[in-house]
């Protein structure tokens, strides 16, 4: 199958600081970043990964009306978008150089049934799982 | 009490989200208001009140549900002794853990044990953090009302012995 998902984003609480930390902490790289009046199209994608991309969107009109906006706000500083799930190939040394480079972790690397995996959050509060899959 | 979290102040939000993420790193740890007032730099009455505003849940019962489903866990996946489990999940004896954990549950853990031990877990390919949350128990029942109006919604004071 040559089909798939190309883009799938998140909503951030600025863009700014979304960019510094999934560029320059996380590794990824811009791919789109486009602006039309306050509108601002930003994605990223994972290097070893060019064909999707990671949308990073400030809940905001025109897209949602103010109300909404300030709703979906307070719901990714809760925490409560849906996980999103980082595959790595060495769970230990990501962490150990993610976390040198102070992104907040919620748990560290634990060893679970073959796997090891580790939580951390990106600023505006969306939870990542950081796994390490079976050799 | 106003429960439209919605008003309140996304960065507010997320410092109180992390001082949730602290409770579900550490449960077995004591987490008296103060503390996690420190961690969301704001003072204890403002925490207490935001917490609850938030999360729908006050700190002291939100941690309780973490220490249950914690709990809960251990009794199906390991076989650890129940009183290592009431230890390693932050209860400081077993007679506190049983009661707690059957007012909560509504049973009690060797019986939780023996249930979940009989059932046949089909849950591998989904991550463990979502099984476990998905089997963290509502505390919504009388005892955890009774012993949240003692405690005012809060941990307490700081120098107050955690409840449980």
């Amino acid at each position: 199958m040559n089909q798939g998902i190309e883009v799938v984003g998140l909503y951030v609480h600025d863009q700014d600081e979304a960019l510094a930390f999934y560029v320059e902490k996380l590794g990824f790289r811009v791919h789109t970043d486009v602006g039309n009046g306050d509108y601002r199209w930003l994605t990223v994608q994972h290097p070893d990964q060019p064909s999707f991309q990671l949308g990073l969107f400030t809940p905001g009109p025109p897209v949602l009306d103010a109300a909404t906006a300030q709703a979906v706000r307070a719901i990714v500083a809760k925490g409560a978008m849906p996980p999103l799930v980082l595959t790595v190939d060495d769970c230990r040394a990501a962490y150990a150089r993610l976390l040198a480079l102070g992104v907040e972790f919620t748990q560290e690397p634990v060893d679970r049934y073959g796997t090891v995996d580790a939580g951390f959050r990106d600023p505006s509060g969306n939870g990542w799982k950081m796994i390490q899959g079976r050799g | 009490m106003a429960i439209h979290s919605i008003n309140q102040d996304p960065s507010l939000l997320r410092r109180l989200l992390r001082a949730k993420d602290r409770m579900d790193a550490a449960s077995h740890e004591e987490w008296p208001v103060g503390r996690l007032a420190q961690v969301s730099g704001v003072s204890e009455a403002h925490f207490a009140r935001s917490f609850k505003q938030a999360f729908g849940i006050p700190p002291h019962r939100y941690l309780l549900t973490r220490r249950i489903e914690r709990a809960m866990a251990l009794l199906r996946d390991s076989d650890l002794p129940i009183t290592d489990i009431a230890f390693e999940t932050g209860w400081a004896s077993l007679g506190t853990f049983g009661r707690t954990f059957r007012d909560i549950t509504g049973d009690s853990p060797s019986a939780v044990r023996s249930r979940a031990k009989a059932t046949p877990h089909e849950l591998g390919r989904v991550p463990v953090c979502i099984v476990s949350a998905a089997h963290r128990p509502g505390l919504t029942i009388a005892v955890s009302e009774k012993r949240r109006l003692a405690a005012d919604g809060t941990n307490g004071p700081e120098q107050q012995q955690e409840i449980p």
